[in-house]
């Protein structure tokens, strides 16, 4: 009885972590009980709900604190007692920015694609929807398990959204990402399994982090869980799943995995990799940044000769992501903070360009670069829309791209001079092959394809022009996010030299 | 009234940016605007920032020269780690100097421009990037920290990609702005890496900054910090440099600019003679502590430098495109300032600089006016004879050559004849300075040479437009006001800074106003004893000019036939020359088409190795599958299936023994009675 007591009031003291995950749950009960032709009303709610989201997670931006603790809002409630599993939240600065990403990711995907989807309606808002409550979930779980089952309950509306509202060849696509992080997420369980028993049975993501493994145990389970982030991320070579869900998922299948669920690999390295297992990091962090080079270089490369435009960007994603993981690696407070902030410029440029490009899908039903020409004449605004988000995409000074890559080069110099030159010409390479890209398809002779090319309608233009802002406001007025990844960020530095520490004088004796 | 101009300084970038937006955000949804609207919100714009600029200017020579600068700092910005970068501005002797130049032949060319573009269909479009340009222009003269100069360098050269592909239907112009800003991206390359190791060379050295005023009070211990056994200046310095070498288009990346001509002629005069291109001398000017520590990068600065110089003016002199002569001629004077800067000379690059922004600004302004009266036509072997119709273009035009040739009393004279003379001065690196010089030289005879030509082809001769029936006409007072503008600027500037040798004639011993005035930011070089040797190259070099000026002009008016001679006679050569040396033909070959060769060969390796490997491993799990299904099928369930059919099996025999009959249970109760029996006995 008592416990039910802690239990209410536990989650009445921070009820908006739970709001967030479980709000979206309540939406789909309702959805459910509306008929299925009446797609203003189901899409309306879902906004609604979407946009209920948003505000709590304002609302939770505004109510944190940025103390430089681990983790605010905790939530802690016995979920399994006898396996020691319990519903455990909190964030910190990082999760927190991603939740706010996710909840505004998602309207703005809804709302850009509003009427891309026009069949079942009802079960494709069912699955963002469902979507929406795993991605929270794995931003804000501190328990392991919790953490695990978020994990794989984000996987199965993903695999839904390729397979049923995909292209032609979506269920080659969408089997292929499923196993391919299935595979992943299964070692990634095996892992969770080993280090529940050496920790004496605790999945509390706090508590691990003071227990200190040996070396050898943290090289095993590092390296599975790296296995199963990587795949996510996705480092070279494990991301070819990555251009073929991109090419056939829906305009907000891409936009969500390009925005967000790529997302989820580099929050594992950063929340679980990196402070669990430092000794295992430090040691794999030459080869852990080599890695990510080769997939900035590699990925630029490949991009460059892709002739249909959603495979190139999503190479090109492969390419920032390797950006984003250099700076991580770097373990020095600039890149890795340069790293983290490189995550929201990527999910805002990268978000962006698929949105528009399943835009001019739309209207043309073609995404052959080959097919297109001279668009600016035909469709000015969307020109000015799409090469302002290539600006970003390529770290043009004031946007927000610059920003992130010039913080995780600088601290990746520090660590590694070799890895900052290579990194570096990523910057080139990235300006080749967008600027190419635009060339073709927006500048030279006009020509007409198939389909129409009226310019944007006011939905559009409003959701161009919010990401647009997000796009000058993160590159000119970074401060306040920055303080808040950085502080993150040096707790888990923080973490991990307090167990170096440890293990020095350990050999000592 | 003083603090208030501090307080408002940043409004001189910021002005062009409100005109930006003001034209931009209308013109980007696409509500009409009026012609005039446009052009009174952007020239407006660039006429208050050149003002506020003046008030600064006056503000600071009022304060006493060791004072002599403000910063205003607007927000924080990039505050991570050790790395501390605010959005602030800085205004010193330097800075303002630049601010003037941008906004006044910013604000003149922007006039220009409602004539020169007044029946273009997207007016709008082009002052949204011109004001654009001008504030990314003044965020990079007036940053306070290298970083935020970073911004404003990205910003230009994005504002040169959009206005190069202005007229974007023809493909090879978008084509133009996409080689310039790949090309100026592979300076930036070295840029930023220049920069980050800056940074952390002065962490070595005790302060990790990037701003200005704090870097060079770490001059000292940062020269000790060494890298690769060399000094880290040596290899920071040199790859600025190669930042400055994309931007300011110097040998071997210089070959982006002449195609940026592609781009209306307003945008070629203001950003590709006056102010963009020169980002980079300006770069070094302002980093002057920090080259000076390092005598190995000035050399190459210095060499590089004369070798662009000397190149482009032999390009210049086979072109036909009025606009790509003059472009080369750009290109050359970029090479005199950098060897300038690698001289040691940064005061006197500075006042090339500014000279040239005068005069090549009028030299381009004017060439648009001959191009607009042409009905655009570029070829000057199609013009001639048209300082009848045009006189003011003619003789701006005339007094804009005159002074980029370097005749005495012109702007050009003052400029260039210092820039040699230090060249000659320094004389270090076992003589190698005195080389460069005779580079130099040659390359300054050669511009006198083809400008004459283009003067003559343009000017002079007979008129082959009246041929096809057209008279030009005298551009609009809207091209003709800079014209005349920029053509005093262009005779009178030069007495700003009179050499110490021209004064010393007078009793004075100034190095020239210009100098003194830079002197808080750029150290001047300690006067100089007057050498004969001094008036001698003076002479000589006036002289040379002038006589290359008449035999051009002889050539090209009365001696055609000797050209026709000479061009006959060294065909290859002048073939070779036509082509500019063929470096964009072997840029392609060896980089695009290897970068090409090289993504195909990765591409093709993405989908057949990594992806088959991936493929492969699904199909092995299938395959694998398979035969465990089949296993499964016989063995497993054969012995379920087995074990099941043997028990039936078994139970149909056993059956058997159930017969009902009572005698043979009676049998086999006796039988087993008997086998205990005799196991009970045996054993």
């Amino acid at each position: 009885m008592v416990e039910n007591v802690n239990f209410f009031s536990d989650l009445i003291n921070e009820p908006y972590l739970t709001l967030l995950i479980f709000l979206p749950l309540m939406g789909i009960l309702i959805l459910s009980f509306i008929p299925r032709h009446n797609h203003t009303l189901l899409k309306g709610l879902t906004l609604l709900i979407f946009a209920i989201e948003a505000l709590i997670s304002f609302k939770v931006y505004s109510l944190f604190q940025n103390t430089g603790m681990l983790s605010e809002f905790m939530v802690n409630i016995p979920w399994i007692k006898s396996w020691h599993i319990y519903y455990f939240l909190g964030i910190d600065g990082v999760s927190l920015l991603l939740i706010v990403l996710t909840t505004i990711t998602m309207p703005l995907t809804l709302i850009g694609t509003w009427h891309a989807v026009q069949k079942n309606v009802k079960f494709y808002l069912i699955c963002l929807l469902f979507l929406q409550t795993g991605i929270i979930g794995v931003f804000s779980a501190l328990d392991l398990f919790l953490f695990y089952v978020f994990w794989e309950v984000m996987l199965i509306p993903m695999y839904f959204l390729i397979g049923v509202w995909g292209g032609e060849n979506r269920i080659y696509a969408s089997l292929k990402f499923f196993i391919y992080t299935m595979a992943g997420s299964v070692i990634m369980l095996v892992a969770i399994l080993y280090l529940y028993f050496q920790a004496g049975q605790s999945f509390n993501l706090l508590e691990l982090y003071n227990y200190h493994l040996s070396f050898t145990a943290q090289c095993l389970v590092f390296l599975a869980l790296a296995l199963a982030f990587a795949i996510k991320v996705p480092l070279f070579p494990f991301h070819t799943w990555l251009p073929d869900a991109h090419v056939q998922a829906p305009t907000a299948g891409s936009v969500i995995l390009a925005g967000i669920l790529l997302k989820m690999g580099t929050y594992g390295f950063f929340r679980f990799g990196i402070p669990l297992f430092p000794e295992a990091m430090i040691y794999f962090q030459d080869y852990l940044m080599i890695i990510a080079v080769i997939g900035i270089i590699y990925g630029a490369l490949v991009a460059m000769v892709q002739p249909d435009m959603k495979k190139l960007i999503a190479y090109s994603s492969v390419s920032h992501m390797g950006v984003v993981m250099l700076g991580l690696f770097s373990l020095n407070i600039t890149g890795m903070t340069g790293g983290l902030y490189q995550v929201f410029n990527h999910a805002i440029s990268t978000g962006a360009l698929f949105l528009l490009i399943g835009m001019l899908y739309d209207r043309t039903h073609t995404r052959q670069i080959k097919d297109y020409s001279g668009l600016a004449k035909l469709m000015p605004a969307y020109a000015i829309c799409f090469i302002v988000v290539t600006l970003s995409s390529i770290g043009v000074p004031l946007t927000n791209g610059f920003v992130g890559e010039f913080l995780t080069l600088l601290g990746t110099f520090q660590v590694n001079p070799i890895m900052g030159i290579l990194g570096t010409t990523g910057v080139v390479l990235g300006a080749v092959y967008m600027l190419w890209l635009v060339e073709r398809i927006f500048f030279g002779p006009v020509k007409e394809t198939k389909g129409t090319h009226k310019d944007l309608n006011a939905r559009e233009i409003a959701v161009m022009v919010i990401i647009m802002i997000f796009i000058f406001w993160l590159g000119i007025f970074p401060k306040s996010f920055l303080t808040k990844i950085e502080s993150s960020a040096e707790i888990i530095l923080l973490t991990m030299d307090d167990e170096r520490f440890l293990t020095t004088t350990e050999i000592v004796e | 009234m003083e603090i208030l101009i501090k307080q408002f300084s940043w409004l001189i970038p910021v002005l062009p940016l409100i005109g930006f937006l003001l034209n931009g955000i209308p013109t980007a949804l696409g509500i009409p605007l009026s012609r005039r609207y446009v052009s009174f919100i952007a020239c407006g714009a660039m006429l208050l920032s050149f003002i506020m600029s003046v008030c600064v200017f006056s503000v600071l020579s009022n304060m006493p020269a060791v004072e002599r600068s403000f910063t205003q700092v607007l927000w924080p910005w990039i505050h991570v780690g050790l790395l501390r970068v605010d959005l602030a501005f800085l205004f010193d002797a330097l800075s303002i100097v630049m601010a003037l130049v941008v906004t006044g032949v910013g604000f003149l060319i922007h006039v220009y421009s409602i004539g020169y573009m007044r029946d273009d269909p997207s007016f709008g479009r082009f002052f949204t990037y011109l004001n654009l340009f001008c504030f990314m222009m003044l965020v990079l003269v007036l940053g306070n920290n290298l970083l935020l100069l970073f911004v404003g360098w990205e910003g230009v050269g994005l504002c040169s990609y959009l206005l190069i592909g202005f007229w974007f239907k023809d493909k090879a112009n978008g084509a133009a702005g996409m080689k310039a800003f790949i090309v100026n991206r592979i300076g930036d390359f070295g840029m930023m890496l220049g920069l980050i190791i800056l940074f952390w060379a002065l962490y070595e050295a005790g302060r990790p900054t990037l701003v200005f005023s704090e870097m060079q009070s770490f001059a000292g211990p940062l020269s000790q910090v060494p890298l690769l056994g060399v000094s880290a200046v040596t290899i920071i310095c040199l790859l600025l440099f190669v930042g400055a070498t994309g931007k300011s288009a110097q040998v071997p990346l210089y070959v982006w600019l002449p195609d940026a001509m592609a781009g209306p002629t307003p945008v070629s005069a203001l950003i590709h003679a006056a102010t963009m291109v020169t980002a980079g001398v300006y770069l070094i000017g302002r980093l002057n502590w920090l080259f000076v520590l390092s005598d190995y990068a000035l050399v190459v600065v210095a060499t590089i430098g004369a070798f662009t110089a000397f190149i482009a003016a032999t390009i210049g002199f086979a072109q036909n495109d009025i606009k790509k002569v003059l472009a080369y001629s750009t290109v050359s004077q970029l090479g005199f300032m950098m060897l300038a800067m690698g001289s040691g000379a940064f005061a006197a690059g500075i006042f090339h600089l500014t000279t040239h922004a005068f005069f090549k600004a009028c030299l381009f302004l004017g060439s648009g006016s001959v191009i607009m009266a042409m009905h655009h036509e570029q070829d000057m072997r199609k013009m001639g004879g048209l300082r009848k119709y045009m006189p003011i273009t003619f003789i701006t035009f005339l007094v804009a050559t005159v002074a980029i040739c370097g005749i005495f009393p012109f702007a050009g004279f003052f400029s260039k004849d210092e820039i040699l003379w230090q060249v000659f001065n320094r004389g270090s690196f076992a003589g190698w300075y005195y080389f460069l010089w005779a580079i130099g030289f040659m390359g300054a005879l050669g511009t006198a040479f083809y400008m004459v030509r283009v003067v003559v082809m343009t000017f002079f001769g007979k008129c082959h437009a009246a041929d096809h029936g057209h008279t030009p006409k005298e551009s609009p007072l809207s091209v003709t006001f800079p014209l005349i503008v920029l053509g005093v600027l262009s005779a009178f500037a030069g007495f700003l800074n009179v050499p110490y040798i021209l004064n010393s004639l007078f009793g004075g011993h100034s190095n020239g106003l210009f100098t003194d005035w830079l002197s808080t930011v750029i150290p001047q070089v300690v006067h100089h004893e007057v050498h004969a040797i001094e008036w001698v190259l003076m002479l000589l070099s006036v002289f040379a000019a002038a006589g290359m000026m008449y035999g051009s002009y002889i050539l090209y008016t009365k001696r055609n036939d000797l050209v026709e001679k000479f061009t006959q006679k060294f065909q290859k050569i002048y073939l070779i020359v036509l082509d500019k040396y063929f470096v964009d033909e072997f840029y392609h070959s060896v980089f695009v088409v290897n970068l090409l060769r090289l993504n195909n060969a990765m591409a093709w390796f993405d989908r057949t190795v990594i992806d088959g490997l991936v493929n492969l491993i699904g199909k092995f799990t299938v395959v694998y599958s398979n035969i465990i299904g089949w296993c499964d099928d016989f063995f497993v369930d054969g012995v379920v299936n087995g074990l099941a059919n043997g028990v039936c099996l078994l139970g149909a025999k056993m059956r058997r023994l159930q017969t009902g009959s009572i005698q043979h249970y009676a049998y086999v109760a006796f039988a087993g009675i008997v086998a205990i029996l005799i196991i009970k006995l045996f054993i």
